[in-house]
């Protein structure tokens, strides 16, 4: 019995656990690339550099916070220098829109053009952001750093296996929860979240019913960069801030989308938490979970690992590989809001 | 619907004062010029080692062009088809490692055998089993599956084996030992063979879904590159390709040439590294002018005024009885082979294969710049971006870094924001890049030479 135990708490630790805090992180990621496409009609390939300027601002303002002193331990100070990286993200998407997409939208120009423009603007971003804080690794989590330590799980239960739940893994889930809570609640119930949906449906008639573009239009760039802080932050005070790996994050971002189905929030969440499961669980090596389950070494001495994690990013391509070909609409067929 | 820059509904008319030809003309004259002038100012090793990369980067620039500027196709994994091309460098020229070979040659061409076997069957189950109703998603994974598990049994301990031979020098399979100029050829077919498989995929989808697929296949097969040492050596890198031209030293050694360096008045070691240039050049120019003959052809032709039709309006084309997908199909092959071409002809100029070095800021971007900035549908528009783009993003670093020192030259030599900004000098290139292409796409989406109305 204990070494059924044993094995589920190695899955618990290595994939269900990260798997939830990675998964959120998508899923906050994916839903802000589904909105802007949903409403602007356009697969925003700046949404990682957007990420990513947004907790550049939350860790400057987290640094300044510590240089004063104040900390919310034992909760990350991160958490509370966030509305400055939200305003920071919301001004700057604001001020892209305002002087980039508008123009194209007047032109009604096609979605291959708003493509180009969005790299475009994905590099002023990024070199913006390394001419602010430099290509290094910086870590900005403080406070407690577990919720529950391995040692502490292990002699309260008696097992040989530790489950570990770091606080910043807690704080995303919660956060995570809380933040699509308020989205869906918005959408759904506010006139202007309507609106928006409207918006998203069907342009022409939206118009007709007297719904302005340019507010919609804004307030999909607010929510977007809101959603995109978050998800950056969250992201950095599980690992650690590193410009350059939020590039990197918009192929398993763009595949929780369109595994979900491009525009459908829902698909979205849903589509997050497919590729953060199955990227943990592809690339684990179930060798010790074999070992308790049918005894060591009965299935050679390999690592049983389906694939190295140095390919973790591999698995978002082939998932989306498999969609694109089985389901070209995504799980929940897409392009509602 | 897909609109392209070019198509005439929403492209701006063309309001050159000069005559196309004449105004041409003189762009190439002036990137001409600035070549020159680096040869006098600099020196002339200099300006032909730039020179080179700008004819490779041109060829880059008219596969690119190939895929957008006829077909309007969006193409955001020009680093991975480049890579492997220079793949193909790796695997033509380089002598092969007979130990490695025989201790697990067998192991890893069974391995990949059965993947492809693997491949192959899971394709045909899923194609039959179109009314099997759940148990064709249960066949095709079963297959998937047991040929994965069975190609990695098969693989991996003669992988093991291929990678412990002799680490250091060398720890993969090595090439065949051929010419590396064949791996041009070479280089090509293995970019269309990927560029067919994506294309296969994420064609006939939206437009979106073709530049998330590149996104993804030009990320796998850096990781591929970076990983798999058996193959490629990995992060170790394979240095010392072979050449198509004369090596230095030997040219140092002969008593023609140093005759001939003496008549010059140059120094035998300038001498040398400047004909070896020149004998890259020569070679490089034969293949544009080759690529660009053969674009130019094909774009006169009937298929290009086709391929015209199908970018500018797609439900028309497709009214007329034209096979959109097909031809997309086509021509992203085609322009994936250009690429590499191109690929394998950088490899052959550094004379190493080092898969750390794919960035797609410089594999990507930069060419797409160059596309949009010489004009988008132009082959010689493609070129000439090519040669500009090249030349500027070498000389950027030191250009943003002289506009650094001047700016701040007010702020004493250790003044922090001083320190910081000229240390920063070196991303000025991701920005300015990023600016290039938004201001072109806004106030001049044709390009430089745009396209000319047939």
């Amino acid at each position: 019995m204990d070494a059924v135990l044993n094995a589920l708490v190695l899955i618990g630790n290595y994939i269900v656990v990260p798997g939830l805090a990675y998964g959120s992180q998508l899923a906050l990621g994916a839903l802000g690339v589904t909105m802007i496409y949903a409403v602007l009609r356009f697969s925003n390939f700046g949404h990682g550099e957007i990420m990513s300027f947004g907790t550049m601002l939350v860790i400057m303002a987290t640094f300044a916070m510590q240089d004063v002193g104040i900390s919310i331990s034992p909760l990350p100070t991160a958490l509370l220098a966030l509305p400055v990286g939200i305003l920071g993200a919301v001004g700057l998407c604001l001020l892209i829109d305002r002087y980039v997409y508008k123009f194209y939208r007047q032109q009604r120009a096609s979605p291959v053009i708003y493509l180009i423009v969005s790299i475009g603007t994905m590099f002023i971003i990024g070199g913006l952001i390394r001419f602010i804080i430099g290509p290094k690794d910086r870590n900005f989590a403080d406070g407690e750093r577990f919720i529950m330590k391995a040692s502490a799980f292990k002699a309260n239960t008696g097992l040989a296996e530790g489950l570990a739940i770091k606080t910043a893994q807690g704080v995303t889930v919660l956060t995570t929860f809380v933040v699509v809570g308020l989205v869906f609640w918005f959408l759904n119930y506010t006139r202007t979240g309507k609106s928006m949906r409207a918006f998203a449906d069907n342009e022409d008639l939206a118009l007709l019913s007297g719904i302005d573009p340019d507010r919609v239009v804004r307030i999909t760039w607010i929510i977007t960069a809101v959603l995109a802080t978050i998800a950056g932050t969250l992201y950095g005070l599980d690992k650690s801030y590193k410009p350059l790996v939020y590039m990197h994050l918009l192929l398993p971002i763009f595949a929780s989308a369109i595994v979900g189905g491009v525009g459908n929030p829902l698909g979205a969440i849903a589509g997050g938490f497919v590729i953060a499961f199955s990227e943990l669980a592809i690339t684990f090596a179930y060798k010790k979970v074999a070992a308790y389950l049918i005894g060591d070494g009965v299935l050679g001495d390999g690592l049983l690992q389906l694939l190295s994690t140095d390919y973790k990013f591999a698995v978002s391509f082939m998932i989306l590989v498999i969609v694109l070909l089985v389901k070209p609409t995504g799980i929940f067929s897409g392009k509602t809001l | 619907m897909t609109q392209h820059p070019n198509s005439p509904a929403t492209g701006p008319k063309s309001t050159a004062q000069m005559a196309p030809a004449q105004r041409n003309i003189l762009l190439f004259t002036g990137m001409a010029s600035l070549l020159v002038m680096v040869g006098v100012l600099q020196s002339w090793n200099v300006a032909f080692s730039i020179l080179n990369m700008c004819l490779i980067s041109a060829i880059m620039a008219l596969g690119v062009n190939i895929q957008w500027g006829y077909a309007g196709l969006f193409n955001v994994g020009v680093m991975g088809f480049a890579a492997l091309g220079g793949l193909a460098g790796v695997v033509i020229s380089m002598p092969p490692v007979d130990a490695a070979w025989a201790a697990g040659g067998l192991g890893v061409v069974m391995g990949l055998a059965t993947g492809i076997v693997t491949l192959v069957l899971g394709m045909m189950v899923w194609r039959r089993g179109q009314s099997w109703g759940r148990w064709r998603y249960a066949a095709t994974g079963a297959i998937v599956v047991i040929g994965y598990i069975l190609m990695r049994s098969l693989a991996d301990p003669s992988v093991d084996a291929i990678e412990a031979v002799d680490p250091a020098r060398t720890g993969y399979l090595g090439g065949l030992g051929l010419p590396i100029i064949l791996s041009w050829l070479v280089g090509g077919i293995f970019a269309a063979a990927a560029a067919w498989v994506v294309g296969k995929i994420s064609l006939g989808l939206r437009a979106d879904y073709l530049a998330i697929a590149t996104l993804g296949i030009s990320e796998i097969i850096i990781y591929v590159l970076k990983f798999e040492d058996w193959l490629s050596r990995g992060v170790k890198n394979v240095t010392g390709l072979p050449r198509p031209v004369p090596y230095e030293i030997d040219l140092q050694a002969n008593s023609w040439f140093i005759a001939f360096a003496d008549h010059l008045n140059l120094p035998l070691v300038d001498a040398s590294s400047l004909v070896v240039k020149i004998c890259y050049a020569l070679l490089f120019t034969v293949v544009l002018l080759a690529v660009l003959w053969l674009s130019e052809t094909a774009l006169r032709s009937p298929w290009g005024r086709m391929m015209r039709a199908i970018r500018d309006n797609e439900t028309a084309a497709n009214a007329m009885g034209k096979n959109v997908t097909k031809q997309h199909l086509l021509v992203f092959v085609l322009g994936s082979a250009v690429i590499g071409v191109a690929g394998a002809m950088m490899v052959t100029l550094d004379g190493q294969f080092t898969p750390t070095s794919y960035q797609p800021l410089r594999f990507t971007f930069l060419i797409w710049v160059m596309v949009i900035a010489g004009g988008s549908g132009n082959n010689w528009g493609a070129v000439l971006g090519g040669f500009l783009i090249w030349f500027f993003w070498i000389e950027a670093e030191p250009i943003g870094l002289w506009l650094m020192d001047v700016v701040t030259s007010g702020l004493p030599p250790t003044h922090w924001l001083r320190l910081h900004l000229l240390e920063s000098a070196a991303h000025t290139r991701l920005m300015t890049m990023g600016v290039i292409l938004l201001l072109v796409l806004r106030f001049s989406p044709r390009g430089l030479i745009p396209e000319s109305r047939r």
